[in-house]
C-alpha cells in the first residue's frame, strides 16, 4: 500500500446512489473484457444530476466527453455515499476513470464492503464534512500512514478515521488476496 | 444477557453460541442467489479467482434466477443470459430458472420465496440490494456485490459485521386504506435512507402480523431503503404455513430474547397513519398522498418486487373495478405465478386481468422492467420528462430510466387511485 496519493479533488453532495455512480442501462457491459470495460470509466458519474456535478459550482464533467478516464482521482462526497443497488459494477466503474480515494462523511453498506472486498477504491471516512471546504480541482494529498487528508490548495489538513477492521484487506488489494495471504485459501 | 433474531441466526452460522453488535464474524452461508446483471461478473471473479480448482461449494445451495433485463434486444444484456445459461450447463445446476423456458420465474425475491428457498433461521446472500426482502421469514438475508458473491461460491463462507438492531412496532388494526408500504415510507421519513446503515431493522407488532407474507415482504425488502443490513421479521403460524407449503426443510424459529438490546426502539400507531408518498427523489422524502394530491401524472407504474405481488394487484383491482385510466398505466407482474394469479384471483366476479384490461392498463411479462430503468425498450421506462407514480422502492435521479423524469413512490392503492385521476390522488376516495 502506498503510503501518500495526491491528485484532484471532485467534490459530490450526499446520499450519491449507484444510480448516479453508474446508470443501470450501463451495467451490460463485460468487466472483464479490457476493451469493453473502459465503457464503465467512460460513464463513471454520468447519473449525477448537472447542477451537482463538480461542487460547488456543479456542471462540471467527471470525464470529458469521448473519454475513458477522469483527471479527478480523489471523490470528496457527505453522508451515505454509494446507497442503493448492490451493484459492484459502481466502485469498478470509478476505478476504471482512475478514482483512488473516497472521503466522505458516511457510506452504504455494500458499496463500502465492494470497494473494500473488490480492492477497487480506498473509501476513507471523515471525521467532519469536507464537500463545504474542498472544492473541485483542488490538489490533494491523503497520507494513509497519519490518516490525513491535505488540501494543497488552501493548505488545510484535516483527520479522516482510521481504516479499522478492514485495513488488512485493503492493504493486501482484496478479499480474495487477504484470504490467501490469511491461508484460508489456497496460494 | 438477551439476543435479538438476527444475533441469534448469525450465531448459529458462525457456530457460536453467544456474540454481539460489532463482532466481525465468518458465515456459513445457506443459500446463494444471483440474477443476470451480477451473475456473470460474480462468475467472472470466481473462475479467475480460484483457477482450474474453481468449484461451487454446493450446488443445491446456489438459486439462480434471469429477471432484470430479460425481454430486450439489447444485445449485451441477452449475452448476459448466456452466460447464465452455459454456466448452468455446464455445471448442470439443479436451481437454474432460465427465460424462454417453463421454468421461467421473474423476480428472484418474489421467487425465492415461491420456490421454497426461504426458510426461518437460515442465512441467505444475494447479489442484489433488496435480498432483505426474505428477512419476512424469520430468516438473515442481504445484498452483497460480485467479489463477495464470488468468494461465497467458492468456499460458503462470508464475513460479516454483527449489525445492532432497530425495532419497529406497529400496533393496531390496519385499516383498509394502508398497506405496507405506506408503513416503510412512514419509517423512512422518520429516519431517512442512512437511518440504519449496518443496523437490523425488526418489524414487530400486531398490525405487522396481520399482513399477510407477501405484504410483510414490502416492508423487509424496504429496509435497504434505510440502509439496513436485514429487515427481518419473526417467523409465527402464517410464516410457518407459507413455508411448509412450498418445502419439506425442517426449519429452526428465533425469538428475540426480552432483554434483548436495541439501538433504538419505534412505536407507531397504525390508525394515526396516513397514505404516503416519497416524493422526487429520495425514498425518505415522504409526504402525505393528500398534501401532494392534483399532481399531474404522464405515467402510473404497478411491479417490482416492491409492489407487484397478487396481493399489491388484489388492493390495485379493489380501486380500478371498473373505472378507466386516464394516465399511461403499467402493470407488471412480479413472478410468473403472480402473472398466473391475475388470471385466476377474482374480484366482484372478474379476474384481475379483466379488471386491469377493462381499465386499460397494458400487462407486461414478468420481470424487473422499469423498476430500474434499463435498456431504452424496456416496458414502462421512464423517458424525457416524465412525471411517475410508481409502487417500486427507490427514486433516486434516473432510477426509473430518464434522469429529467420524476418519480413518487406510493402504495398500489394510492397507484390506482390516481391512475383513474390521472392526478396523484388519495385511495380514501374511493374506499370511503
Amino acid at each position: 500500500m502506498e503510503e501518500k496519493i495526491s491528485g484532484l479533488a471532485y467534490v459530490l453532495g450526499n446520499n450519491i446512489d449507484t444510480d448516479q455512480i453508474i446508470p443501470a442501462e450501463h451495467l451490460v457491459y463485460s468487466l472483464t473484457d479490457e476493451e469493453e470495460s473502459r465503457k464503465y470509466g467512460q460513464y463513471a458519474l454520468s447519473g449525477v444530476p448537472v447542477p451537482l456535478a463538480g461542487l460547488p459550482e456543479g456542471g462540471k464533467q467527471f470525464v470529458e466527453s469521448d473519454s475513458y478516464q477522469s483527471k479527478y482521482s480523489i471523490i470528496i462526497g457527505g453522508s451515505n455515499f454509494g446507497c442503493g443497488s448492490s451493484r459492484e459494477h459502481a466502485p469498478f466503474a470509478l476505478q476504471k476513470a482512475g478514482v483512488k480515494v473516497i472521503v466522505a462523511e458516511s457510506y452504504a453498506r455494500i458499496f463500502y464492503r465492494n470497494s473494500v472486498d473488490g480492492g477497487f477504491v480506498v473509501p476513507f471516512e471523515s471525521t467532519e464534512k469536507l464537500n463545504d471546504k474542498i472544492k473541485t480541482d483542488d490538489e490533494i494529498e491523503i497520507d494513509f500512514k497519519e490518516n490525513e487528508i491535505k488540501n494543497l490548495s488552501s493548505n488545510q489538513v484535516y483527520k479522516l478515521k482510521p481504516l479499522g477492521d478492514v485495513l488488512p484487506i485493503i492493504a493486501a488489494g482484496g478479499l480474495f488476496e487477504y484470504a490467501r495471504k490469511s491461508g484460508m485459501l489456497e496460494n | 444477557m438477551g439476543m435479538t433474531i438476527t444475533e441469534k441466526i448469525l450465531a448459529k452460522s458462525a457456530r457460536r453460541v453467544f456474540l454481539e453488535p460489532g463482532e466481525n464474524v465468518w458465515l456459513n452461508v445457506d443459500v446463494l442467489m444471483t440474477h443476470d446483471v451480477c451473475g456473470p461478473p460474480t462468475i467472472g471473479i470466481w473462475k479467475n479467482e480460484f483457477g482450474e480448482k474453481a468449484k461451487i461449494w454446493d450446488k443445491n445451495k446456489l438459486v439462480v434466477f434471469p429477471d432484470h433485463y430479460i425481454f430486450t434486444k439489447n444485445v449485451h444484456a441477452n449475452r448476459n443470459v448466456d452466460v447464465l445459461r452455459k454456466f448452468a450447463k455446464e455445471y448442470d445446476l439443479p436451481n437454474y430458472y432460465d427465460v424462454g423456458s417453463p421454468r421461467y420465474k421473474g423476480v428472484c425475491h418474489i421467487a425465492l420465496a415461491e420456490e421454497g428457498y426461504n426458510v426461518p433461521g437460515t442465512v441467505l446472500f444475494g447479489t442484489d440490494s433488496h435480498t432483505c426482502t426474505s428477512g419476512a421469514f424469520g430468516m438473515f438475508a442481504t445484498g452483497v456485490g460480485n467479489t463477495d458473491a464470488a468468494f461465497i461460491l467458492g468456499t460458503g463462507k462470508i464475513w460479516e459485521k454483527v449489525p445492532e438492531s432497530m425495532k419497529f412496532t406497529f400496533h393496531g388494526k390496519m385499516p383498509e386504506y394502508l398497506t405496507a408500504k405506506d408503513l416503510i415510507l412512514q419509517i423512512l421519513g422518520d429516519i431517512t435512507t442512512d437511518g440504519a446503515t449496518y443496523r437490523s431493522m425488526e418489524f414487530d407488532g400486531e398490525a405487522i402480523f396481520s399482513l399477510p407474507m407477501l405484504e410483510r415482504m414490502t416492508l423487509t425488502n424496504m429496509a435497504i431503503e434505510a440502509g439496513g443490513m436485514n429487515g427481518i421479521i419473526q417467523a409465527d403460524k402464517i410464516a410457518e404455513e407459507y413455508v411448509s407449503e412450498r418445502t419439506d426443510k425442517n426449519f429452526e424459529i428465533f425469538i428475540s430474547d426480552r432483554d434483548a438490546k436495541y439501538f433504538s426502539k419505534h412505536e407507531y400507531d397504525v390508525n394515526k397513519i396516513e397514505p404516503l408518498v416519497a416524493k422526487p427523489h429520495s425514498p425518505d422524502n415522504r409526504d402525505t398522498v393528500k398534501n401532494v394530491e392534483g399532481t399531474k401524472l404522464t405515467k402510473c407504474y404497478i411491479g417490482s418486487c416492491t409492489g407487484g405481488k397478487i396481493t399489491d394487484f388484489i388492493n390495485a383491482a379493489k380501486i380500478l373495478y371498473g373505472q378507466t385510466v386516464k394516465t399511461s398505466t403499467f402493470i407488471v407482474p412480479a413472478s410468473t405465478e403472480t402473472a398466473k394469479e391475475l388470471e385466476g384471483e377474482t374480484y366482484k366476479g372478474l379476474s384481475l386481468k379483466q379488471i386491469f384490461e377493462n381499465a386499460g392498463c397494458q400487462i407486461a411479462q414478468s420481470s424487473c422492467a422499469a423498476c430500474l430503468g434499463g435498456p431504452d425498450d424496456t416496458f414502462g421506462r421512464a423517458v424525457d420528462k416524465d412525471v411517475v407514480i410508481s409502487t417500486t422502492n427507490r427514486n433516486f435521479p434516473g432510477r426509473m430510466g430518464s434522469k429529467k423524469s420524476e418519480v413518487y413512490l406510493a402504495s398500489p392503492l394510492t397507484v390506482a387511485a390516481s391512475a383513474v385521476n390521472g392526478f396523484i390522488t388519495d385511495p380514501r376516495n374511493f374506499l370511503m
